[in-house]
């Protein structure tokens, strides 16, 4: 490469990522910025907004409960897809393309359109079964299903799910056993990164709550910013943050190397497919 | 015979996942669609008929213009950012720094980002507050972040990562010698864009231009929570339906509405099913 040509493309890199970088970290650092806002023009920087957030009985009950969709989501999404996607490795080779798609479905039907079936659903279930939050979860499982589902193909791919589960069987374990002491210790990292992703997904979720009018996080930052915008932003930077971690740590999970490189391209893949407009 | 139970028992351990899946994901479609042609009656076409009321008219352009919009800005900005990532050292902690960041740009949207964009640029910001003092009051004609134009801006914070995840393997796949090839028979830089990179590389950037087209189209969240009156675009538009009074009367309406959106993505990702094909045949 000539010395003039490389000097140009040094400029045009520098030139692009300070100013797409300023771009995508402004508006986070404005939104710092905003929550410790002290009242009045030249006020001092307080912490005001962040320490009353335990002071909104509603916003609370709504972190709690998304906290609680998080986990029963992630959990209840694992305990069906695992014992699914080994059973069809070892008795049902030819369903395998059939589970998959049906998994990756979800991917190309928006959230907005989902809503508008599950409404007289839970009409339904809300009179007839149960009116809890908690049952958004059912819901939140599909949404979640394609992630978790690339994430834990991942996982089943690295290892021999045929050989390890007769070499079990031959010593007289019974499935129960193959299942919960020899395929989840092996696929620990897959378990780990599709729980992470479950729970992000379900933390930023808004459509679905929203439209079926159950209050959860996000809702109830919603309409706490009518009333004080300071704490909604406060409460919307934690579950940022939150948010941030949990996503920077699936690219740390994984153990060897080349795990977490095929983690990382099955994820990649999953997004190159989503026309669902997910979260956002 | 033996064969024959098993093989029967067999098929009980895919029970759960599918019996599953047939309630919560093929029951709303099957609601969706048959909800959108039923009516008291029977068959009927109706629901589609109110779809020529003028606001819903004008929800859906203004659906294909905002997607259409960011698509196309997104995908410029993140094929400029996919190849200033590209050129630096593949194996360096500076770019997987930068695609785990796009990955979790990516998904980040809705509510917080918002947000986010009403405190760096809002009415109440600080960079407002001082530029409006200093006579550069960006507001001057209205406060368009809570409008349209608010929303073709910050869809762009999600248009961009998304863009340099699924364009950075086809940029990845072009090869140096190629444009040392380029070179070697005369060729200079735009030469090389204009007949090898740009012929290669367009297939892959049509088709992550669709990807973004699709997903600005479906996105509700973030605009739900920017835009608190009226419903300028599709998404909020079924939202309204499903949730107003007016809307319970209707029931097929918003289902007409959602087999709208639903029929126009299918369009998009059949045609990048198509150039996906195209892509793969070329970038291994």
């Amino acid at each position: 490469m000539s010395r003039s040509r490389r000097a140009k493309l040094q400029v045009f890199r520098v030139v692009t990522f300070v100013l797409l970088g300023a771009f995508f970290l402004g508006p986070i650092w404005f939104m710092f910025e905003f929550s410790t806002r002290g009242i009045g023009e030249n006020s001092p920087r307080t912490l005001d907004a962040w320490k009353a957030i335990g002071t909104y009985p509603d916003l609370v009950a709504g972190i709690v409960a998304s906290l609680e969709l998080a986990v029963i989501t992630s959990i209840g999404v694992l305990v069906v897809l695992v014992p699914t996607m080994v059973w069809v490795r070892l008795r049902l080779p030819r369903l395998r393309r059939v589970i998959e798609s049906i998994s990756l479905l979800p991917l190309t039907i928006p959230a907005i359109v989902l809503v508008v079936g599950f409404s007289p659903m839970y009409q339904w279930m809300g009179t007839n079964f149960s009116d809890s939050i908690l049952t958004l979860s059912l819901a939140y499982a599909i949404l979640v299903l394609p992630y978790a589902y690339r994430a834990l193909d991942a996982g089943l791919a690295a290892i021999d799910v045929k050989t390890l589960s007769e070499a079990a069987r031959s010593l007289g374990a019974d499935w129960f056993t193959v299942m919960l002491r020899v395929i989840v210790p092996n696929i620990s990292s897959a378990l780990l990164n599709a729980g992470l992703l479950s729970v992000a997904l379900v933390l930023g979720e808004y459509t679905i709550a929203n439209n079926l009018l159950y209050p959860n996080l996000q809702v109830e930052i919603v309409s706490l910013a009518r009333t004080n915008a300071g704490v909604s932003i406060a409460v919307a930077v934690a579950s940022l943050l939150f948010a941030f971690v949990l996503l920077v740590a699936l690219s740390f999970v994984g153990g060897q190397r080349g795990v977490r490189r095929r983690n990382r391209e099955r994820l990649v893949q999953t997004f190159a497919r989503d026309f669902s407009g997910g979260t956002r | 015979m033996v064969g024959g139970r098993r093989l029967s028992l067999d098929w009980i351990g895919a029970v759960p996942f599918l019996g599953y899946v047939a309630l919560f994901l093929f029951l709303p479609t099957v609601i969706i669609i048959a909800g959108a042609f039923a009516s008291e009656g029977g068959l009927t076409l109706s629901n589609f008929a109110n779809l020529s009321r003028p606001y819903i008219i004008s929800a859906i352009i203004s659906s294909v213009i905002l997607s259409a919009v960011t698509a196309a800005g997104g995908a410029v900005l993140g094929a400029l950012l996919t190849y200033a990532i590209a050129t630096g050292n593949p194996r360096g902690i500076f770019r997987r720094v930068l695609t785990s960041a796009c990955g979790v740009l990516a998904q980040f949207g809705g509510v917080t980002l918002a947000f986010a964009f009403i405190a760096a640029i809002g009415p109440a910001s600080a960079l407002y507050v001082y530029l409006s003092q200093h006579h550069l009051d960006y507001y001057g004609s209205g406060v368009w972040l809570y409008d349209l134009r608010g929303l073709e801006l910050v869809y762009l914070y999600f248009q961009i990562p998304l863009m340099v995840l699924i364009f950075l393997p086809a940029v990845d796949g072009i090869k140096p010698q190629w444009r040392e090839a380029t070179e070697s028979l005369g060729g200079g830089t735009w030469t090389y864009w204009r007949h090898v990179a740009g012929p290669l590389l367009a297939p892959a950037f049509l088709g992550s231009t669709l990807l973004l087209f699709a997903n600005s189209l479906s996105a509700y969240a973030t605009a739900a929570a920017l835009i608190n009156q009226g419903g300028p675009i599709l998404p909020l538009q079924i939202s309204n339906a499903i949730t107003s009074e007016v809307g319970l009367h209707e029931p097929g309406f918003a289902k007409a509405q959602a087999v709208v959106l639903i029929v126009i993505v299918a369009i998009v990702s059949g045609l990048y099913a198509v150039l996906q094909r195209r892509t793969a045949r070329w970038l291994q």
